[in-house]
């Protein structure tokens, strides 16, 4: 089994007899309510998604993390996981402190060993971090809305945030650890997506699945900006293909609870490194991966790759082209397997395809399976 | 920290200990050897909570992630 990022699957969940000692001293700690994005890295910090991270960042990591994509001790982590300050008071909290976090309703969840607090520069982990201050990129929009003051620190959970929604397809890095062993996987790809799966989607996977024991379908279902489709219809998509198209031995569908950051080509070794904590050894990198607008280059998530020594990295990349059906072809293929011009290829951006659902007509098949874009049309109107 | 001192304690190290400690944290944010300690102890006071590899765990815990995939139909 590859190993997590940094060696150790980390645990931050405090044992059960020490829940209550916890709680009780939280009761008495100075109080911060996570917004959705730091509840999402909260639960996943602690459950060992984002190994070796053991809380939110102090300044050190921080500030390393942005001028070189590695923490302080030098291990790659493209993206800060910061904590904000919700208010001047917890400007004032320093080393030593404890502080209790907790949901938007105000349930404890967890008890911070505060390191410090610092004054981030927005304007230069915007720059550094999504390649760009426009306020219209949502990622600038989200550090817009939050305190420059971060508080860094490691955490303890008392109790996981409380979800609703996609409760079968909860699974934990040790448990999804767990059932590649169990099936004798050795070599499993990722598939990171927050896009409804399209034919192009269907054939990367597949496409890997043909090098690789297993296939994990992971669609991320924390917080993404308002005009993305809605998680619980991109799963009802995957649900359907997988029942009717995939070898269903040979497929895991689970969620990926973090929140978009957009951040492009910064995410993708994100997606990539959290991946690997969850077991997999090969992670599917598309084109214009964790992208939004025109921000990043079709295939800058491919080339930042190359600025790290691939050990240190350790799960494997698969690249793929853009991807499409072409018509001469007969089937799908990408630039590097087909030889026919645009007009033979079938191709449609998501505005077009919003387009058409909302006047109540479907892609076409080569485009859209019919499964899911009758799923599609039908959660549009 | 609780800045009641009927909730503080006092623990003794050896001087040049402290004056070590007092030149590790000097321009770090540390105000104090105290508080510099009392983080180290806290983060050495947590160790033993559950921090285990999925490769470290017990059969039990084992049993427990196979039982709860087999419930939700993975297994």
């Amino acid at each position: 089994m590859i190993h997590p990022h940094g060696g150790k699957l980390i645990n931050r969940v405090v044992s059960a007899e020490e829940r209550e000692t916890l709680a009780r001293e939280a009761k008495a700690l100075p109080r911060v309510r996570l917004n959705q994005r730091e509840l999402a890295d909260l639960e996943m910090i602690a459950m060992g998604a984002m190994s070796p991270l053991e809380g939110f960042m102090a300044e050190s990591d921080y500030r390393s993390v942005l001028d070189s994509m590695r923490l302080a001790n030098g291990l790659v982590w493209s993206i800060p996981v910061a904590l904000s300050a919700k208010d001047d008071s917890q400007r004032r909290l320093k080393s030593g402190d404890r502080l209790a976090l907790a949901d938007e309703d105000g349930h404890t969840l967890a008890v911070m060993d505060v390191a410090g607090c610092y004054d981030a520069d927005h304007e230069y982990e915007a720059q550094m971090v999504l390649r760009t201050t426009d306020e219209a990129h949502p990622g600038v929009q989200y550090l817009r809305s939050i305190s420059p003051c971060y508080i860094g620190g490691s955490i303890h959970l008392i109790r996981r945030p409380e979800h609703s929604d996609f409760l079968r397809y909860r699974l934990d890095p040790k448990e999804t650890r767990v059932l590649f062993a169990a099936k004798g996987w050795n070599r499993i790809a990722a598939f990171q997506t927050r896009n409804p799966i399209h034919r192009a989607h269907e054939y990367l996977q597949k496409c890997a699945l043909e090098i690789v024991d297993g296939l994990l379908i992971h669609p991320l279902v924390g917080e993404t900006k308002s005009d993305d489709i809605p998680a619980d219809v991109r799963m009802r998509c995957y649900e359907e293909l997988i029942e009717r198209y995939y070898p269903r031995d040979r497929v895991v569908l689970s969620v990926f609870p973090a929140a978009m950051r957009y951040a492009g080509p910064r995410e993708a070794i994100f997606h990539a490194l959290v991946r690997k904590n969850y077991g997999c050894t090969h992670f599917i990198v598309g084109r214009d991966h964790a992208g939004v607008g025109s921000y990043y280059g079709t295939y800058d998530a491919h080339a930042i790759f190359g600025e790290f020594d691939p050990q240190e990295i350790d799960i494997t990349p698969l690249f793929f082209d853009h991807a499409f059906f072409c018509r001469v072809c007969g089937n799908m293929a990408t630039t590097k397997t087909c030889p026919h011009g645009k007009d033979d290829h079938v191709v449609l951006s998501g505005t077009k395809v919003r387009e058409m659902l909302a006047k109540g007509e479907l892609p076409p098949s080569e485009f859209t399976r019919p499964e899911v874009a009758k799923i599609l049309s039908e959660a549009t109107r | 920290m609780p800045t009641d001192p009927s909730e503080m304690v006092t623990l003794k190290i050896p001087r040049p200990l402290y004056v070590r400690l007092q030149q590790l944290i000097a321009g770090t944010g540390f105000r104090s050897v105290t508080e510099f300690a009392t983080y180290v102890l806290r983060d050495l006071a947590s160790q033993p909570q559950a921090r285990k590899d999925t490769d470290q765990m017990t059969e039990a815990e084992l049993e427990q992630a196979r039982q709860r995939l087999r419930e939700l139909g993975y297994l």
